[in-house]
């Protein structure tokens, strides 16, 4: 079973691969968007990291719903929204448990991610964050590493598409070719479930 | 890269204390990040808020100001400002009569803006939306985020700000700002790609000899690269752009827009370029403003915006404003 601190640890180990990874997701950003994806996460899960050790909610939907809330007050852009929404979705699906199984997991999770898509608008396939996250929830019933495997396999699968979603799909035919910054970011989020679970 | 700034993290926060200091007549919350015109609330009036990335000064916090925007929230450099923002900002500004939220139709400001509304509603502010989409090279509406809001923003900003001005309702000031973004089409033209702070360096790469056609404002290349151009004839490329789409039968108000790092004399050169296509097309110019309003950083190039009016939309133009990027008639 997994506990408020399982959580915890899920955000604190995510802050700290979006800390180091934040140039590259940046210069992914740079030549589709406008560069910042990187800096705009890393200060959102800085935040989120300073919240959760001010106020240690005790349940794992307490934990989620304020990371998503923190990320939507500090990250702005489309990511703030859509990842807060993400967080925030899952952790309210999660309820009052003090402690959830992987399977409640992976199916508050999937509401999660139908609450961005909605929100979005994007579907599998737009070159999107959704690309990353929905192969990891359907993988997220086996294991965490299948999710954490299946998210990167999303995230590298978007450089040949065409985006039609976000500020990439401005540039038509042109954004083909190049790896999704944003699924990129959804792919550190999951690996960042196998480090919690000290696998 | 060199920039005049201390460090990156700070930018933001580092122009609005300059803001502050230079105009008194401002209302300047650097930590919530929120600009209001000092007299706000004005009661019985519609408050107008905007806001959107920071880089593109003097837009948004340049039109806070009597006849203009009522507050504006920046967000981080070409960064979304976050729903806090603009929450703080409706409070700030309600005057009883509701606010017009102008967002431009970019992913990251619809979504943030939106979430903004219902939590202004839950506190009992009622809110309307305008969403600016006035970028005509961006073609393939249905697989894209839709036309991206550009230079039309300043006219939607500066008319809707006159009409709030003269007291007119919600719905009233809503439905004009509605018929300035329908009336108005804009194109740009990149001659470098501009540099974030936090990145350092150019977000893409623009050989000497060549141009992007049909850019956006946030340092994304355009849809087109071509040989390096005349004034003359990127004019012909943007009225072409622009009247092919907007397809005016009245008078249009001329935005000669510089993405920031070209003088006014290449501006106003290009103005001239775009005076005689327009006499050319025959359509017949009303007003004319050239100079740095929506701009991309240190982004070299231009933007060209027409926007049609009747006798009313043009009265309100020209009614007076006072705001420390746009004033006159005070």
């Amino acid at each position: 079973m997994l506990d408020a601190d399982f959580f915890r640890r899920w955000m604190t180990a995510t802050a700290a691969s979006v800390d180091r990874e934040a140039e590259r997701l940046t210069a992914l950003d740079s030549p589709i968007g406008d560069a910042d994806h990187g800096s705009n996460l890393q200060r959102g899960f800085t935040a989120v990291v300073a919240a959760l050790e001010k106020e240690a909610p005790g349940t794992p939907g307490g934990v989620l719903t304020l990371a998503g809330r923190q990320l939507i007050s500090t990250v702005g852009g489309a990511s703030g929204p859509l990842y807060g929404t993400l967080l925030r979705r899952t952790g309210k699906a999660l309820g009052d448990a003090g402690e959830v199984s992987a399977e409640q997991l992976a199916e508050a999770f999937r509401a999660g991610v139908d609450a961005v898509m909605t929100l979005g608008g994007a579907a599998p396939g737009d070159k999107t964050m959704i690309d990353a996250l929905v192969p990891a929830v359907d993988a997220l019933g086996d294991s965490f590493a299948a999710a954490r495997t299946a998210a990167e396999e999303g995230a590298v699968a978007t450089t040949p598409l065409q985006a039609r979603k976000g500020r990439a799909s401005y540039l038509g035919e042109r954004s083909i070719g190049h790896q999704d910054p944003g699924a990129t970011s959804s792919a550190l989020l999951i690996a960042g479930l196998v480090e919690a679970a000290g696998e | 890269m060199k920039m005049l700034i201390n460090v990156p993290e700070t930018v933001v926060a580092d122009a609005l204390r300059g803001l502050a200091a230079a105009h008194p007549e401002l209302t300047v919350d650097v930590e919530n990040r929120v600009i209001v015109r000092r007299d706000a609330p004005v009661a019985g009036q519609v408050g107008l808020i905007s806001g959107g990335g920071s880089g593109h000064e003097p837009l948004h916090g340049g039109f806070v100001g009597p006849g203009m925007l009522s507050a504006a929230c920046p967000g981080e450099v070409f960064t979304s400002p976050v729903p806090d923002q603009m929450l703080r900002a409706a409070a700030a500004v309600d005057g009883g009569a509701g606010v017009l939220f102008i967002v431009k139709n970019y992913t990251g400001d619809v979504l943030n803006f939106d979430m903004a509304a219902e939590m202004a509603e839950d506190e009992g502010i009622q809110v309307a939306k305008v969403l600016v989409n006035d970028d005509v090279a961006v073609t393939d509406s249905l697989y894209t985020a839709g036309r991206r809001g550009t230079g039309a923003t300043l006219f939607v900003e500066k008319i809707a700000g006159a009409a709030a001005a003269e007291g007119m309702p919600l719905e009233r000031v809503e439905a004009i700002a509605r018929q300035v973004n329908e009336s108005s089409r804009s194109f740009g033209i990149a001659l470098s790609a501009c540099s974030t702070p936090a990145k350092g360096s150019p977000t893409f790469d623009l050989p000497p000899g060549e141009l992007e056609l049909g850019i956006g404002i946030h340092g994304e290349p355009g849809r087109e690269r071509r040989a390096m151009m005349t004034s003359g004839e990127i004019a012909e490329a943007a009225v072409e752009a622009v009247v092919e789409d907007l397809q005016p039968r009245n008078p249009v108000l001329v935005l000669v827009n510089g993405m920031g790092a070209t003088p006014l004399l290449e501006l106003y050169g290009f103005n001239a370029e775009v005076h005689r296509v327009l006499a050319q097309r025959g359509v017949p110019v009303a007003r004319v403003l050239v100079g740095n309003y929506v701009t991309s950083l240190d982004m070299a190039g231009a933007s060209l915006t027409l926007c049609q009016v009747d006798e009313e939309l043009l009265r309100l133009y020209d009614a007076p404003v006072k705001t420390p990027g746009l004033r006159w008639g005070v």
